[in-house]
This record gives structure tokens, C-alpha cells and sequence, in this order.
């Protein structure tokens, strides 16, 4: 499959700080769905973190899959079996390149972050954790960080212990360390909040953890959209993203696993290309990945995940960074100078993510406010109700920004902000 | 204000949700039931006073957007003197409304200031914030243990 070529920008150096060299109209294009009116105004999507739009690219890969290429993989005799897998496993290469990780054993397909980390749990965590363990996670973990292992510690008499944030919303590291103790058997940390935008420094926790032998799982749902991955520099043990909010498509995702680990846990679940042999009496199971991808898998996600990190690769990312960032910057003053609006999530690493409150207003209100305007933003506790209590809201507005998101949008969502003040004034 | 949005934060509405009428709680020998909404974590508590078969006092406590705490409020004037039966026959004619049942302008005297919801329905994903509240009025008179849930 071809990938647009895309423009080479120069070194960050060379351009102007307040208006940094990207491309963004050239890169809009690419998103077929940004071209649309929704409610009679232009589109403004900053609902990137509940879901990211996808590239032609991936479109394409999905449907040249589908149409030139569907067969089951792994198992077929015939060309159209032999070119679906090689594209399948092409992507799992991709992925690897993508992660910097050392091997494609290591990279295993499931659905989304959320079963990557229910694997760790059910396999690794059932294995290695007894009564009386202790499970360390942050109190910014999004529900599929925290049910997870709930559910495990209720099954094994083991103690969920939760790192508690300051008022900025960034992690105690202190406090943190301090939750390490010789009966830590995991921790289980997110490496930017969906709700916060926090950027939490997982080499340090990493660094922590492993001083004490403790393997660290980092949920990177939200920061490979945003940052460069390179799980070796990170040192953790499991990583894991969903495809969707990486502008790939949905029902895909990924777990990377340290080989060691991965091979000494147990199977995930059972049935056809997990196992080895099967007789009524035993069964052998396959080598990595496929011993954690039972049933046939979701091909043409796969694939699709693999063209929107082809994407990605071909973007320059230094000045996607500095893009990002001046959208964080821009839309944190605009909205600070609204009278009533409260941040929430104000730590000094962040991701672009807007997380608000509007006094006198609850953000139900402004959403649907917001998207009489066109501006699609989430309302909610964003899947962190123990978060939203920390804070002491019930719920919050948020935008949240990708690299095709414009200054002119967030001058867009303001507006519409002081049209839900002038509604409920 | 667009004129859709206007159908949504009516007088009415905003005035309710800005100063919501019998925002408080009831006493012992009460009726009351828990309401949540785990879409947008709204919570509402709606309390009873039942005198015989007729509804002596209502009132509700909780957090939420709008058009859930108007329609609670709203929900507490319309529901104070009337019997079982008649609060139920209300929570039937609401229901309908917010689902298209129902002709407002044909309805208009039985539903009274319910109209203020008439085109909630219009905005489908908010039809569960005017609705809370009734469904935990429902349980609270079938005195159902479980808490209510939109979900």
C-alpha cells in the first residue's frame, strides 16, 4: 500500500517559536471526515481522547483488505490466505518498529488497551499473585486500569494500593515509592491521563519499581497518539494502546510484553491459533504471540492499525510535538480568561487535554451546548469516577486535541463557551 | 440562543434548574430511592411523604445538568396532593412525552408545566436527564429495593 509522501519540515530551530512550521491544513486533508458541517457549522472535533478520526490511509488499507485480499491467515494453503497474513504480520512489524520493541513475539493483537491490560491480569496476575499481595496503581487510572485488577484482587485476597496525585494532578512520587513494599507483586500505571492530560514520569516509576523487582505495566492508550513510544528507553515490562485513538481503526489493539514474561505466563484464552497440538488428553500451546490470540483474529484492524502507523511514521514528529503543544498552551490561556471556568488538571508535563469546569453550569450542559455549535467535546467522568471524586466534581468538560486540530477551533470551542454562559447567565 | 437550543433551556427549564423548588430532604417515615445516571454521573435522591394514598410531600436532593435537576423540580410541583394513581398516570404521560407518544399541544392541560420537556425528546441523549428523576420516584413508590439506574 502507498503512503503519501508528506512534506519534509525543517528543524525546529530554524522556525519561529509562536508559529511553528506544521502543515496542519495539509494534514487535514488527509482526514476525510474533518470536511463535513455537523448542525449547519464547520466540524470542530476535539474528542480525540474518547476516539481519534482515521486517515485515508487507513481507510484504504481497510477497504483494499476486504476487497482484494479477505482470507483467514495463519492457516491457508491459497495466495488470498497468504497475502492477508503477510499483511497481518507486516503490521505486527510495523507495531514493533513503532514501539521500538526487540521482537515480533512481543507484540500481541487483542481488542483494545482495555483487554490488554484484563490479559495481564488473568494470566500474569492469576499466576503470580497471592493473598495478601498488593496491586500498585495511581488515583488517575481510567476504570480499565482499576477493574481489572480489582477483579483480581478480590479473587485472590490481594490489596488494590492506589498513589495518590496533588492538586495539579500530578503523581506524589514520593508517596508513590513509599506504596512499594516487599508485597508490590505489579504496578499498573497510565502514562497520560485521558482526564488530566498528565504526562506521569513512568522511566522514574519504572526505575522504582524495578530496583524493588516489581515489572511495571503502563497504559499508553493516551500517550502513543501524542508521544514517541520507546518501551526499551521506558524499561517497563507490559505496554499497551488501543488502535482507535492511535487513528486506527476500533475493535484493535495492542500488548507488548518483555519475551521472558510473555513466555512464562499462561495462556489468555483457548481455542483455534493458540495452541500447538489438541487431543482430548492435552494440549500443547503455540509459541508468541499467538499463544494469547485465540480465534481468529481481527484481520483487517490489524492491518489497518499497521497503515495508520505507517502514517505516523511519516509525519515529522518534532513538529507534531511543538504543534501539540501550542494548541495546549493557546487553549489553556483562552480558557483561563473565561470568568468561572476552572481547570482541572493543571500539571506541569501534560498532554493536549483540556479537562474543565464551568460554575453554575454542569458539563452535561455545555456539551450539548457546545455541539449546537459543531464543537464535539466529551462530558463526563471520562471513565474516572475515583478522579472526578479526588477533585470533587461529578463530572467535567473536556477537549481534547490531535495534530489536525487549529487555533482557529479552539477560538471555536471559546465561543461556544460563552454562548453556554450567555444561555445560563 | 438557536432556536433548537431554546426548545431545550426554555424559561421554564433554566428557571427551575437555577432555583430548583423542594430541594431538600424528608424526614423519618419517608419514602425514598437513589437515582443515578452513570452516563454523566448525574445523582438524585427523591423522597415521599405519603399520607394514606395521597402524596403529602415530595422533594429530592442530588447533582446533575439542567434538565435533570428542572425535571425533578417540576416533577415535585406536579406531584404534591395527588394519589398513587394519579402520580402514576403523571409518570406515564411523561414518559410518553419524552418519547413521542404523545401530542403536548392536545395534552396540554393534563400535562401542565411538564410541556416545559416537550422537546427534549429533539435531543435524544438527554432524554435520560429528564428522566431520572421520575424513575426514582417509580421505585420510591413501589418502595423497589434496588437503586435506579438510567442504564
Amino acid at each position: 500500500m502507498s503512503i503519501p509522501a508528506l512534506p519534509v519540515l525543517p528543524p525546529r530551530a530554524a522556525r519561529p517559536a509562536e508559529s511553528p512550521m506544521f502543515d496542519v491544513q495539509r494534514v487535514r486533508d488527509d482526514f476525510p471526515i474533518l470536511r463535513q458541517k455537523v448542525r449547519g457549522k464547520p466540524l470542530v472535533y476535539l474528542d480525540n481522547a474518547a476516539t481519534s478520526q482515521k486517515p485515508r490511509a487507513v481507510l484504504d488499507a481497510l477497504q483494499h483488505y476486504y476487497a482484494a485480499d479477505n482470507a483467514n491467515v495463519h492457516r491457508g494453503v491459497h495466495l488470498l490466505s497468504e497475502r492477508a497474513t503477510q499483511d497481518y504480520e507486516g503490521a505486527r512489524a510495523k507495531i514493533r518498529d513503532f514501539l521500538n520493541a526487540a521482537d515480533d513475539r512481543e507484540i500481541v493483537f487483542v481488542r483494545g488497551a482495555t483487554e490488554a491490560i484484563n490479559l495481564v491480569a488473568q494470566t500474569y496476575g492469576r499466576k503470580n499473585i497471592r493473598e495478601g499481595d498488593e496491586v500498585l496503581i495511581t488515583a488517575m487510572e481510567h476504570h480499565s486500569n482499576i477493574v481489572p485488577w480489582q477483579m483480581l484482587c478480590e479473587e485472590k485476597g490481594a490489596v488494590l494500593r492506589v498513589a495518590p496525585i496533588n492538586d495539579d494532578g500530578e503523581l506524589l512520587l514520593d508517596e508513590f515509592e513509599k506504596l512499594l513494599t516487599p508485597r508490590t507483586r505489579i504496578v499498573s500505571v497510565v502514562h497520560v491521563s485521558n482526564s488530566l492530560g498528565t504526562v506521569n514520569p513512568v522511566k522514574r516509576i519504572v526505575e522504582m519499581a524495578h530496583a524493588r523487582g516489581v515489572p511495571v505495566l503502563v497504559d499508553g492508550a493516551q500517550s502513543a497518539p501524542h508521544l514517541p513510544i520507546n518501551v526499551r528507553e521506558l524499561g517497563c515490562d507490559f505496554f499497551t494502546f488501543s488502535g482507535h485513538k492511535l487513528f486506527g481503526p476500533t475493535g484493535v489493539g495492542v500488548l507488548y510484553g518483555r519475551e521472558a514474561l510473555l513466555e512464562a505466563m499462561p495462556p489468555y484464552q483457548g481455542g483455534g491459533d493458540m495452541i500447538r497440538t489438541v487431543s482430548f488428553e492435552k494440549t500443547t500451546y503455540n509459541g508468541l504471540p499467538y499463544k494469547f490470540e485465540a480465534g481468529t483474529p481481527h484481520i483487517a484492524g490489524g492491518i489497518g492499525l499497521g497503515a495508520a502507523v505507517d502514517y505516523l511514521q511519516a509525519l515529522d514528529w518534532e513538529a507534531v510535538a511543538a504543534h501539540e503543544h501550542d494548541l495546549l498552551t493557546y487553549a489553556t490561556a483562552a480558557l483561563s480568561e473565561v470568568p468561572g471556568l476552572r481547570l482541572i488538571g493543571t500539571a506541569r508535563e501534560k498532554a493536549a487535554v483540556v479537562s474543565f469546569v464551568l460554575e453554575g453550569v454542569h458539563p452535561h450542559d455545555i456539551g450539548t451546548i457546545l455541539d449546537q455549535e459543531g464543537v464535539a467535546i466529551r462530558t463526563g467522568h471520562h471513565c474516572t469516577q475515583p478522579l472526578m471524586d479526588r477533585f470533587g466534581v461529578p463530572a467535567t468538560a473536556r477537549a481534547s486535541f490531535a495534530f489536525y486540530n487549529t487555533r482557529e477551533e479552539i477560538d471555536a470551542l471559546v465561543r461556544g463557551i460563552h454562548k453556554v454562559r450567555e444561555v445560563f447567565a | 440562543m438557536t432556536g433548537d437550543l431554546r426548545e431545550l433551556y426554555n424559561d421554564m427549564i433554566l428557571e427551575h434548574a437555577k432555583s430548583p423548588r423542594n430541594y431538600r430532604a424528608l424526614g423519618e417515615g419517608s419514602l425514598h430511592r437513589d437515582g443515578h445516571n452513570p452516563l454523566c454521573g448525574d445523582r438524585v435522591t427523591v423522597y415521599v411523604q405519603l399520607d394514606g394514598d395521597v402524596v403529602k410531600d415530595v422533594a429530592f436532593q442530588g447533582n446533575g445538568c439542567a434538565v435533570s435537576k428542572a425535571s425533578a423540580s417540576i416533577m415535585t410541583q406536579a406531584l404534591k396532593g395527588k394519589t398513587r394513581a394519579e402520580a402514576e398516570e403523571l409518570y406515564t404521560l411523561f414518559h410518553d412525552l419524552l418519547t413521542g407518544k404523545l401530542d403536548p399541544e392536545a395534552d396540554e392541560e393534563r400535562l401542565g408545566k411538564l410541556a416545559a420537556f416537550k422537546d427534549v425528546g429533539k435531543f435524544p441523549v438527554r432524554v435520560k436527564c429528564a428522566t431520572l428523576a421520575w424513575h426514582t420516584l417509580h421505585a420510591a413508590l413501589h418502595d423497589e429495593k434496588k437503586p435506579v439506574s438510567t442504564e
